[in-house]
């Protein structure tokens, strides 16, 4: 058998869709590296726009019919919006282990699920301000994630997904089984409101958690492209290539690796005492195998090893998967016969269906799509 | 010591369900390096089937007779469509594995939510034979025939396993072909045909899992072969990848863990010592029980 890490078996996936793996300047290159600064910031300005137009939705008192369920400023449709866009900063701090470095880990929900009730349960139990318990839980989320992220990656490709998929499960099993009787098993917990800030409570204020996660979604992707196009960045993307290179090469993949793991997994911490915010409770869902495979979805939708691809990816899986049910109810699937109504309005039906199609026709994702669309030498984003 | 005996009969028959579910991952990734997701799916599947087609048999008086049917019935759709899934979508992306492991994630998802859309989330109970539910006493232990059964059909496949893989051509390539697919291709044989035949049958263990895991959960539901997935994807870690034996050694260990400790200490605390064990066994011998070392 072949024992290629599955770092390498990527680079055929991605080989299409990512940025040069070295911007360095040589003789003759300085032209394409110009271009590519000219590039970045033209994508930077994109950026700007695109989070203040999301800032500016919850003024706007327009009804989406379908996608949404009322007026955009409406509290429904705030807290749709904001899980999407949630869901975006989480499937971006996923791409920094899985489309960056090739970590193919499939326990990421768990860093998410310890935001989530780590922030909640710290209200609860020490009764600590929200602030005061979301900082202590990423810091906790950031600790377990090295400790853990080091043993994990003693294995490579397969096995690492597997042991990293098995630490999640023993959190889920934990979670449902509630030995120690503070995580409530199947029912959840429900949001410790009163050490929530006023300003954050309460229906009527379901605009300013919109841009709560909003500000998460920004500092995340902040933080992933800062990293992303640092040194270490450098060397994370040519681990995803060829691990063994690297090493010959005289560096040590385990210290950079370790780095991208602790990184994606922090921030998804701190997405999930967000996320906590917005939808009023913890939930035993959030801990299982199936969300880290919905991240995956979300990131491939969008097109692995983008930043920009896996935001959007994030927030239209998120989008499809809370309004996908209401289409059966819309009247649109009226007339069908019923079973195939039935099977329509299962989100993930849809969802996955979708995905396969795009595996097979567009391996690329949403941005390798655009990037066949709108072919721009500018952007410096060819390979031979 | 009788409840011991009851544990360690009830153990086993889990042991089987997930060597049949563990035998078809370890024999998909060992020839061809994709991990199937979607093999939960195919738990399902054959879960369904077999209930659909109990149901459409309700004129045999005989329910021993329809339950054989049903199996047969379920065995076949799942060698039916994991070739079908095989040629049609995995067999255009090979040489890209990563593309091959998310199609199988997104058939998984879907797969799932088409068994929910068409047979709703409640658990469907299968009819079963009045034998089943009757117990047998062995060593003081009343152990209910269905779990000595679950045992034996899955010893038997272990059995059929080896023979096809030990005495026959397309045996010999798979065999061939875990151990070193360039080769086998280099020497002119279409390794192809076998990745097929390998889905087919792995589609086909899981579904006979599926109708075995209706019996033992007593019902079904489309998300139980997903449950039962994680858990066979440690048995197929430590058995060792591409081991079929190691598989059946580690589906033992790994069912009496859980069952023994689950019993005996804290419910939950068997499915976290497997997991103990798991990296136990990645940190000491990271190719697992019977697996190949790493080259």
């Amino acid at each position: 058998m072949n024992p290629t890490p599955v770092a390498a078996e990527e680079s055929s996936t991605d080989s299409a869709t990512n940025p040069p793996t070295a911007e360095k300047e040589g003789p003759g290159q300085t032209a394409v590296a110009d271009r590519s600064a000219a590039s970045r910031r033209m994508g930077l300005g994109v950026l700007v726009v695109c989070a203040g137009v999301l800032a500016a939705l919850p003024l706007i008192d327009v009804s989406i019919p379908v996608v949404l369920p009322g007026p955009i400023s409406s509290p429904g449709s705030m807290q749709i919006l904001g899980i999407g866009l949630v869901f975006a900063g989480l499937a971006v701090s996923y791409d920094l282990l899985f489309g960056f470095t090739g970590l193919l880990s499939l326990g990421h929900a768990l860093y998410f699920a310890l935001g989530v009730y780590g922030t909640n349960l710290l209200m609860d139990v020490l009764e600590l301000p929200y602030a005061v318990a979301a900082l202590i839980a990423v810091v906790g989320v950031a600790t377990i994630a090295a400790a853990l992220g080091a043993l994990a990656l003693r294995a490579r490709g397969v096995a690492f997904a597997m042991v990293t998929l098995a630490y999640a499960e023993v959190f889920s099993i934990l979670v449902l089984a509630d030995p120690l009787r503070i995580s409530g098993g199947e029912e959840g917990l429900a949001l410790a409101s009163a050490q929530v800030p006023d300003f954050l409570n309460g229906v009527m204020n379901s605009h300013r958690r919109y841009w709560l996660a909003l500000v998460f979604l920004v500092v995340t992707y902040a933080i992933a492209r800062a990293a992303t196009s640092s040194l270490a960045g450098r060397v994370w993307e040519a681990v995803r290539e060829n691990e063994d290179r690297v090493e010959l090469l005289g560096l040590k993949p385990f210290g950079f690796k370790l780095l991208a793991f602790t990184l994606g997994c922090t921030l998804a911490g701190a997405g999930g005492s967000v996320y906590l915010l917005l939808v009023r409770g913890a939930n035993p869902g959030v801990a299982g195998a199936n969300f880290t495979l919905a991240l995956l979805v979300m990131v491939v939708l969008g097109g692995a090893g983008r930043l920009w691809g896996a935001a959007l990816g994030g927030l239209v899986y998120g989008l499809l998967d809370l309004r996908l049910g209401a289409l059966g109810n819309s009247g649109v699937l009226d007339g069908l016969p019923d079973w195939v109504e039935r099977v329509l309005s299962e989100p993930l039906f849809v969802l996955g269906t979708l995905f396969v199609l795009l595996m097979v026709f567009a391996p690329g994702g949403i941005a390798g799509l655009a990037d066949r669309l709108i072919p721009d030498r500018t952007r410096g984003r060819e390979r031979p | 010591m009788s409840t011991l005996v009851l544990l360690v009969a009830t153990g086993l028959g889990l042991a089987g369900l997930y060597f049949l579910l563990a035998a078809g991952l370890s024999l998909i990734f060992g020839l061809m390096d994709v991990l199937n997701l979607a093999h939960g799916a195919f738990f399902a599947l054959g879960g369904y089937m077999a209930w659909t087609t109990m149901e459409l048999l309700g004129f045999i008086q005989s329910v021993a007779l329809r339950f054989v049917v049903a199996l047969l019935v379920a065995a076949a759709a799942g060698y039916l469509i994991g070739v079908v899934i095989e040629r049609l979508l995995i067999a255009r992306n090979y040489g890209d594995h990563l593309v091959q492991i998310l199609i199988t994630l997104g058939l998984g998802f879907a797969g799932v939510a088409l068994l929910g859309g068409l047979y709703s989330y409640d658990p469907r109970a299968l009819d079963q034979p009045e034998w089943f539910t009757q117990t047998t006493t062995l060593l003081g232990a009343r152990i209910p025939n269905s779990r000595i059964l679950i045992f034996a059909i899955a010893a038997a496949i272990l059995a059929g396993l080896l023979i096809f893989l030990n005495r026959t051509r397309h045996g010999l390539v798979i065999r061939a072909g875990v151990e070193n697919r360039e080769m086998v291709s280099a020497l002119g044989i279409d390794v192809g045909k076998s990745f097929t035949l390998v889905f087919g049958i792995g589609g086909m263990l899981a579904a006979i899992g599926g109708v075995l895991g209706a019996v033992y959960f007593n019902g079904i539901t489309p998300s139980l072969g997903t449950t039962q997935l994680i858990f066979a994807f440690i048995v197929v870690v430590i058995g060792g990848l591409g081991s079929v034996v190691g598989t059946a050694i580690a589906a033992v260990l790994v069912a009496l863990t859980q069952q023994l400790l689950n019993f005996y200490a804290v419910t939950g605390a068997g499915d976290i010592a497997v997991v103990v064990l798991l990296a136990l066994v990645l940190l000491a011998r990271p190719q697992g029980l019977l697996g190949r070392q790493a080259r």
